[in-house]
């Protein structure tokens, strides 16, 4: 199965990029700021989140009295939930924005989760280059521990997309799973240690953040950027289990369903 | 290359009574249906080789476009098989999918990677596409600012860029204008030469007959009839006229045409000849001779109102001259049961040489939808020959006059030339 996803994949690859460069030209086409705006969004939300947190966090962040350590915990947290976030809301809507393309052409639909997933890593590598700039220009950068980055961002990918796909197979037949991810979106994001740390949770709130898959991915984005370490392996175990079931899950729904999703939009 | 296969092919749409009775059946996948289907196609068998154009004609609804849609892919059939090999490309709807905000080039480019064409494939057929759908500096706008005849050229230029094995076309040409109708046929019909298998969808009766070897009439989900376009053609008109108690007969004729025959009964023909102004039946016609139709009819039961029609049409089934007696301001009012009337319409052949059909209609208002009593296609044949004027071409004789006037270089000394 995953090898014929794979060729199909591959034929179409001119496809893929091609749609990803155009949606990338189409998205700022009539802006006069362009890719900047790519740049602004995320630092006006980790600006605002600094000015209004970090004086209630600065004696919260344990060990850590750096300048700008707070800015660095949020970006750690808040650039990788902005990848995260983006795949699961545009997954969702997937399949219903190119419902006109789908009528139309024959072509194979798992093209359009992929095409999703990479022009949300285009987004966030730009953000992201732009903090690894800010680290080095703070002497700040961890060094060669930045490049446990990659597993996890991998874990946190494959969680996003499968739980973006599923959702978008099957808001395609209930409506209702767009706008209710959107609300469960919100508390996501309030419940994962992003612009507080765990630390300042009540003592008896602490294990249950442990459920949170997010929360393990967010803490070793925050290992590694603010505290310089090695991520906390033995908690994101579990995130990469659950990535993989909710990933086969994706393409056993995706498979049964692909059929009649046309048939719906 | 370029053979199509559909066997047993089946569609059905699900239907549920609410959102709720199908999450009900989403979280019990062993429990019973709680969705009724509803079949929009059922029973088709097709098979079209390589190199033959078939069209599909029907009313709407008749399920001609989801037909496509299974062939092509983009709907998944409910039962049966359908097989295709070669390169497909397929026009379905309007705008080929295209995404309003791009530009038409972006456009051109991504239509051409869902092809299976490569980045520098399009690139190289790019100028081609351009000038073939002469939209000009459009093409750098995005195709929301397209009129839809714009995106119908675009989306020919790019299907039809590369000859496919196999070309599908939906209703789509019809939203061109006459110029690039003509243009695009031009281009299917050189295809066809090339051996390319063409299925195409359309109401344009001429467009079937001139383009198909064979015709495909879909009534309600299924084939109803299957033969030459003419034929098929005759009996979907016919089947158009169709209201209660309408029987549609086919007879055939000495020629090996085949006649439908339709309509209420109510009222009907019961000769119809081709004469001279004294009443001598005619075996050939002379191009300009004054002819008389003669037409015989008889009511069956009393009819308020009466009309006969009749249409000449050329070998491609264009229509060359119609008229009936509503147009003509003679209708027969109230008309007893069992009475006969006796048509003559004079008219001089003003038709080039070749082979006509004349078509009747008895009616009781000028179109034959409303009330139909009766539609004969192929009522009688006309050939003409063209022995006594001069050697004209084309379907109609102006007979036009010449008159020229010459006149020499002037041989004046004084007259220079400015």
């Amino acid at each position: 199965m995953n090898l014929t996803i794979t060729r199909t994949l591959w034929n179409y690859r001119g496809f893929i990029f091609g749609s990803v460069k155009r949606e990338f030209q189409s998205r700022y086409r009539n802006s006069l700021l362009g890719a900047a705006w790519t740049v602004l969004q995320p630092l006006a939300m980790i600006t605002v989140y600094t000015v209004v947190f970090s004086e209630l966090m600065r004696a919260r962040l344990p060990g850590i009295d750096r300048a700008y350590a707070y800015s660095m915990f949020l970006c750690a947290g808040l650039l990788t939930w902005g990848l995260f976030a983006e795949i699961l809301q545009r997954g969702q809507n997937v399949f219903l924005d190119n419902g006109n393309m789908i009528k139309k052409l024959n072509f194979p639909r798992i093209c359009l989760p992929v095409i999703t997933v990479i022009s949300a890593l285009i987004n966030f590598s730009i953000t992201f280059t732009l903090f690894i700039l800010f680290l080095l220009a703070v002497h700040s950068f961890p060094g060669t521990i930045a490049l446990y980055t990659l597993p996890v961002l991998a874990i946190q990918i494959a969680l996003a997309a499968s739980i973006g796909t599923i959702a978008g197979v099957l808001n395609v037949f209930f409506r209702d799973v767009g706008q209710f991810l959107n609300i469960l979106l919100q508390f996501w994001f309030w419940f994962t240690p992003i612009v507080y740390s765990v630390a300042t949770l009540p003592r008896w709130a602490r294990p249950w953040i442990g459920f949170n898959p997010a929360a393990a991915l967010a803490q070793a984005y925050q290992a590694i950027y603010v505290y310089g370490k090695t991520p906390d392996w033995h908690g994101l175990w579990p995130v990469a289990l659950l990535a993989a079931v909710l990933c086969v899950l994706a393409l056993l729904l995706f498979r049964r369903h692909a059929g009649d999703m046309v048939d719906e939009l | 290359m370029g053979v199509i296969r559909v066997n047993g092919l089946g569609k059905a749409y699900k239907s549920y009574s609410s959102q709720w009775s199908r999450l009900a059946e989403w979280l019990t996948p062993f429990g019973k249906p709680r969705h009724h289907r509803h079949w929009v196609l059922q029973d088709i068998h097709l098979n079209v080789g390589a190199g033959e154009a078939v069209g599909i004609i029907g009313s709407n609804g008749a399920g001609k476009s989801t037909l496509l849609k299974i062939i092509t892919g983009t709907v998944r059939q409910s039962c049966g098989t359908v097989a295709l090999n070669g390169r497909v490309a397929a026009m379905l709807e309007l705008g080929m999918g295209f995404h309003p905000d791009f530009t038409g080039r972006q456009n051109v480019m991504m239509g051409g990677q869902l092809l299976g064409l490569s980045v520098s494939e399009i690139q190289k057929l790019m100028p081609e596409i351009e000038a073939f759908a002469e939209i000009g500096d459009y093409i750098d706008q995005p195709v929301r600012t397209y009129s839809s005849g714009m995106q119908m050229r675009l989306a020919f230029s790019v299907a039809t860029a590369h000859r496919p094995d196999i070309l599908i076309v939906d209703e789509a040409l019809s939203v061109g204008d006459a110029y690039f109708q003509h243009k695009s046929f031009d281009r299917i019909r050189k295809f066809r030469m090339a051996g390319t298998t063409l299925l195409i969808v359309s109401h344009d009766r001429y467009a079937i007959q001139t383009v198909c070897d064979r015709a495909i009439l879909l009534d309600s989900g299924c084939i109803r009839m299957e033969g030459r376009p003419v034929e098929v053609l005759d009996y979907y008109n016919a089947m158009m006229a169709e209201r209660d108690h309408q029987q549609i007969q086919r007879v055939a004729l000495a020629d090996g045409n085949i006649a439908t025959v339709s309509g209420t009964g109510e009222a009907y023909i019961t000769s119809v000849r081709i004469t001279d102004q004294r009443g001598q039946a005619l075996q050939s016609i002379e191009v300009g001779q004054l002819l008389r139709l003669e037409v015989r009819i008889k009511a069956r039961s009393v009819l308020d109102r009466v009309v006969l029609g009749f249409m000449i049409t050329d070998r491609l089934g264009q229509c060359i001259y119609g008229i009936n007696t509503h147009r003509l301001e003679q209708p027969i009012m109230d008309m007893a049961a069992n009475e006969e009337a006796t048509f003559r319409f004079d008219f001089p052949a003003r038709l080039g040489k070749g082979s006509y059909a004349v078509a009747l209609s008895l009616s009781r208002e000028d179109s034959h939808i409303d009330k139909n009593y009766e539609w004969r296609d192929n009522a009688l044949m006309l050939h003409v020959f063209n022995t006594k004027q001069e050697n004209f071409v084309g379907c109609n004789w102006l007979d036009a006059k010449v008159s020229i006037e010459r006149r020499l270089p002037n041989q004046s000394t004084g007259d220079i030339p400015a």
